[in-house]
């Protein structure tokens, strides 16, 4: 058994050698995440002031050296309440995804290694979940548990794991087809040791992928509620409500609510690149 | 022929999907944690109020009753009456609907519009400036929330150069049509982002096909052979992919209405659970996931007339 | 093998220093190298080597269908023009309609989403001026020409309702749908089973007398040569390294290589085996060994053809050769 292992030396050399040939879109959007990973854990490091403390003297002044990103209508300054938002917003796309990860995986590895008729109605229920718009059902549940992240977590949970559980089920349908499973199944493993030691590792991929998809819509989602007032609730500073608190002022004072989009967009296009070199990175290693 | 039979196996198939749709719609307001009555009274309810709102509601009979009821309602086309607007919510549904229809149909034009010649200027330049300009813009596109986008165009083009209407909904069709623009064009953005880059790989993995090369052989017109044989093939996938974005459209759709201030469904949930009308948020869910599951149906048949392989 | 080989007559192709390169982002590689050929009319010439002798990419060079990042020099002289300088109207009017392409795969190089009925039509509709019934007419009798039974019931039917053989068949009526005058045929047999190839190769030969067509044969299955072809041509790394009447070749190979692939075909028999038996595998195209590329597979090989590499040149009426030590290699005689 030993005779096929490679040598630690030899892999990690090989290892030194990939890093050089990392997609670039890995390496810029894995810069992008690990800076907003740093604002979320200690924006006080960063934020100039303190995001909620407002400032009757200095209501919606434009952006200045005092005040680079302005302040609003109530005299925040607007760059530390963007910085402060990342907490909550890298927050919504961590907390909102992992469990229907965790949960849709296993889900998902179970159905697929089942097969036959329980495959079929996890079919069905995927595609009755898939028939609602996604935010129109998270607003449905949302109404009826009551605003809030909290709620907004249940929501998405709730519906969030069967595109995982889609995913991983398909993947494990065709590795459990392969030699290796039956070798495994001939070796007299259980069907929990086969599902979550061998089949699993090789079908977790898509998953994998589709989770930095999935945090980056998490933060549009989460905005979007914030915007609505359905999601974190003012003062707290989150990008979706900063930018609800400019609206009124879009054309006089545009930037409370303009870098808080743009903060959007430079954490969404983090996600996405780094969940696109991962999986040209995923590919070229198979 | 194969195609007629393929169509009604596919309707067949819409039957448990229904079935399982007004499951979760029931059980979104009965099973999950919250008293709707005191919720709709507030917290100082009287206890008298509450009972004759879970009266109203039918909540005070047994759960298996309470969905008889409510199926059999619902193939009566009552969807219960709105709890503050004092009218039938299927009424509201024939009333909001159909704008929230037109607006997502527009955005769909647009995205389609937008992203069609895209695909075809990038796949066809692969590498090369335009197309890595294009990829890059719609990847922007794409992390832009709806609101954001409806904000800023609303910003620019409304309020300042006063090109379009800042919100509402005209009376004639071409008032619409002026109207619902701007909002149309701000759903239309991401979809047609992922419409581009799903249907850009469909055209790179189809121009080097044999079939292509064999089109050429023949001396046929590039433009035939780019339209007939090229985009026909890449369409398929992405006309499927088309069907499962409807759900993001509609949802993009209820923000797009509040943003824009257009009296559509989606406006509607929104005042509606501000408001707490269960019976209203309750159908509206209903008839958007019904006009999903009919949107899915469509593009499968689409998707087989498209590709005679898949109506074996 | 009629007596069509009339050396009197001009050539109906003549292809001169034919030259493909892939410019690649490990440099340059050049897959058909300074390639001359010419074939006459109602000839049927065999181009014959193994996977990636290039003889695939020279008959898509003739056709100017190479994919970027391809770039094809040369002269490819058809009919007083040359194709490879023509503009893409005059390319588009010989294209199908005097030169017609066949390919491997039936499967892949037929539209799966368009009728066959489509796919005949639209090669009329470019080539010729027939009106819409006209062209339905002459699709059932194109049908029919190749053998589909029941044609006009299977007008409208879509490629995968075809068996391989049946496919096989339709995209030869396509191909000739405007009655060409030289067909370009890139391995149309291999894809099939034993009993359809021989159905399709006597189809091609019946059609090659029905049309007056020259054919340009492309394999690696030498029997298919002995059995179709009336002339060949043998390439090796990009290169025509032997050439000559197939009667002529086969009785005696002047190249190392050609007389290696006559080795692996088992004399007397019709059964046809692939060409595996000379030792080692043929050059990557990237890395071609300098001198006559096949120098380290040689058994005749010296200093020389290490260092220096021989150019096709006559030595007899009909026949060339790229080999400083053909003369040695003939009077050896066939291998054991």
């Amino acid at each position: 058994m030993t005779l096929a292992l490679p040598t630690v030396r030899a892999r990690k050399r090989r290892r030194i050698r990939r890093l050089g040939r990392l997609p670039l879109t890995f390496l810029v959007g894995g810069l992008i995440l690990a800076a907003s990973l740093v604002l979320a854990l200690v924006p006080q490091l960063f934020a100039p002031y303190d995001p909620i403390a407002m400032d009757y003297n200095a209501i919606l002044s434009p952006p200045s050296w005092a005040h680079p990103f302005g302040t609003d209508s109530f005299g925040r300054d607007v760059l530390s309440r963007v910085i402060s938002a990342y907490s909550i917003d890298m927050q919504i796309a961590i907390f909102a995804t992992t469990g229907p990860l965790i949960v849709g995986t296993i889900v998902g590895a179970l159905v697929g290694y089942a097969g036959g008729l329980t495959e079929t109605l996890f079919g069905r229920i995927v595609d009755a979940v898939i028939s609602f718009p996604f935010l129109v059902l998270v607003i449905a549940i949302v109404a009826v548990l009551g605003p809030g992240l909290g709620n907004m977590y249940i929501a998405v949970g709730v519906i969030d794991w069967v595109f995982y559980g889609r995913l991983v089920a398909a993947e494990v349908a065709v590795q459990k087809r392969l030699d290796y499973a039956d070798a495994g199944r001939a070796m007299g493993y259980t069907p929990a040791r086969i599902i979550f030691r061998h089949l699993l590792p090789n079908a977790i991929t898509p998953a994998i992928v589709y989770w930095m998809t999935d945090m980056a819509l998490a933060i549009l989602l989460g905005s979007s509620l914030g915007y609505l007032g359905l999601g974190a609730q003012p003062p707290a500073a989150e990008w979706g409500v900063q930018i609800a608190d400019g609206k009124n002022f879009m054309s006089t004072a545009w930037w409370i609510s303009v870098f808080p989009g743009i903060a959007i967009v430079v954490t969404g296009l983090g996600f996405s690149l780094f969940g696109d070199g991962l999986a040209e990175l995923l590919r070229t290693k198979k | 022929m194969a195609l007629l039979s393929f169509i009604t196996r596919r309707l067949l198939q819409l039957i448990p999907t229904l079935a399982f749709i007004l499951v979760v719609i029931f059980l979104l307001v009965h099973l999950l944690p919250g008293d709707p009555a005191s919720a709709i009274l507030g917290d100082r309810a009287r206890d008298a109020d509450v009972a004759r709102i879970n009266a109203q509601l039918g909540l005070d009979k047994p759960l298996p009753v309470q969905f008889l009821i409510f199926v059999k309602n619902i193939a009566a086309g009552d969807f219960g009456d709105s709890i503050h607007l004092k009218v039938s919510v299927a009424s509201l549904v024939a009333d909001r609907l159909p704008v929230t229809l037109m607006l997502t149909a527009m955005a769909a034009l647009i995205a389609l519009v937008l992203a069609v010649p895209l695909a075809f200027v990038a796949a066809t330049h692969r590498g090369r400036f335009s197309d890595n300009a294009i990829r890059g813009s719609f990847q922007v596109g794409l992390s832009m929330p709806v609101f954001y986008v409806g904000l800023i165009l609303l910003t620019v083009f409304g309020a300042q150069l006063r090109w379009f209407p800042v919100g509402g909904f005209g009376d004639t069709f071409g008032e619409q049509l002026y109207h619902l623009f701007l909002p149309a064009l701000t759903l239309a953005l991401s979809l047609s982002a992922i419409l581009m880059r799903n249907l850009r790989a469909a055209i790179i993995g189809v121009v080097d096909a044999e079939y292509v090369d064999f089109a050429r052989a023949k001396g046929l017109r590039s433009r035939l052979i780019m339209t007939r044989h090229v985009l026909r093939n890449a369409l398929i996938s992405t006309v499927n992919l088309f069907g499962l974005q409807v759900g993001t459209l509609l949802g993009g759709a209820v923000i797009t209405e509040t943003v824009f201030a257009i009296p559509g469904a989606g406006r509607l949930m929104i005042e509606s659970i501000y408001g707490r009308d269960y019976p209203v948020v309750q159908g509206l869910t209903l008839a958007l996931a019904v006009v999903v599951s009919l949107t899915f149906l469509l593009t499968d048949i689409v998707q087989a007339w498209l590709d005679p392989r898949v109506a074996r | 093998m009629s007596a069509l080989a009339k050396t009197h007559l001009e050539p109906a192709l003549s292809v001169s220093n034919l030259t493909t390169v892939f410019q690649t982002a490990a440099g340059a590689v050049t897959a058909v190298d300074s390639v001359s050929f010419d074939v006459m009319p109602g000839q049927v010439l065999g181009l014959v080597g193994e996977s990636g002798s290039g003889k695939s990419v020279t008959l898509r060079s003739l056709m100017r269908l190479v994919h970027a990042p391809g770039k094809v020099s040369g002269r490819v002289l058809w009919q007083g023009r040359d194709l490879l300088s023509l503009s893409p109207g005059a390319l588009r009017k010989v294209r199908g309609g005097e030169i017609a392409m066949i390919f491997q795969e039936p499967t892949t190089a037929l539209n799966p989403v368009l009728p066959v009925r489509i796919q005949i039509e639209e090669n009329l509709r470019a080539h010729t001026a027939l009106n819409g019934r006209e062209r339905r007419a002459r699709a059932i009798e194109l049908l029919e020409l190749v053998g589909i039974p029941a044609a006009e019931r299977r007008l409208d039917d879509y490629p995968h309702q075809f068996s391989g053989g049946m496919k096989q068949r339709v995209m030869i009526a396509i191909a000739l749908a405007s009655d060409p005058k030289l067909l370009l045929a890139d391995e149309p047999t291999t894809a099939l089973d034993v009993t359809i190839q021989d159905q399709i190769l006597k189809l091609i030969l019946d059609l090659r007398d029905e049309f007056a067509m020259s054919v340009v044969f492309v394999t690696h299955d030498l029997g298919v040569v002995a059995g179709t072809c009336d002339r060949m041509a043998v390439m090796y790394a990009g290169r025509i390294v032997e050439t000559g009447s197939v009667r002529q070749v086969f009785a005696e190979p002047h190249h190392p290589y050609t007389r290696g692939l006559l080795g692996s075909v088992p004399r007397g028999g019709a059964e046809r085996t692939m060409l595996t038996s000379i030792d080692g595998t043929p050059p990557s195209l990237s890395a071609i060994p300098p001198g006559c590329a096949f120098n380290p597979r040689c058994d005749f090989a010296t200093e020389r053809c290490r260092a220096e590499r021989p150019a096709l040149e006559p030595f007899a009426a009909g026949r060339t050769v790229a080999c400083f030590h053909h003369a040695r290699v003939a009077a050896t005689g066939a291998p054991a």
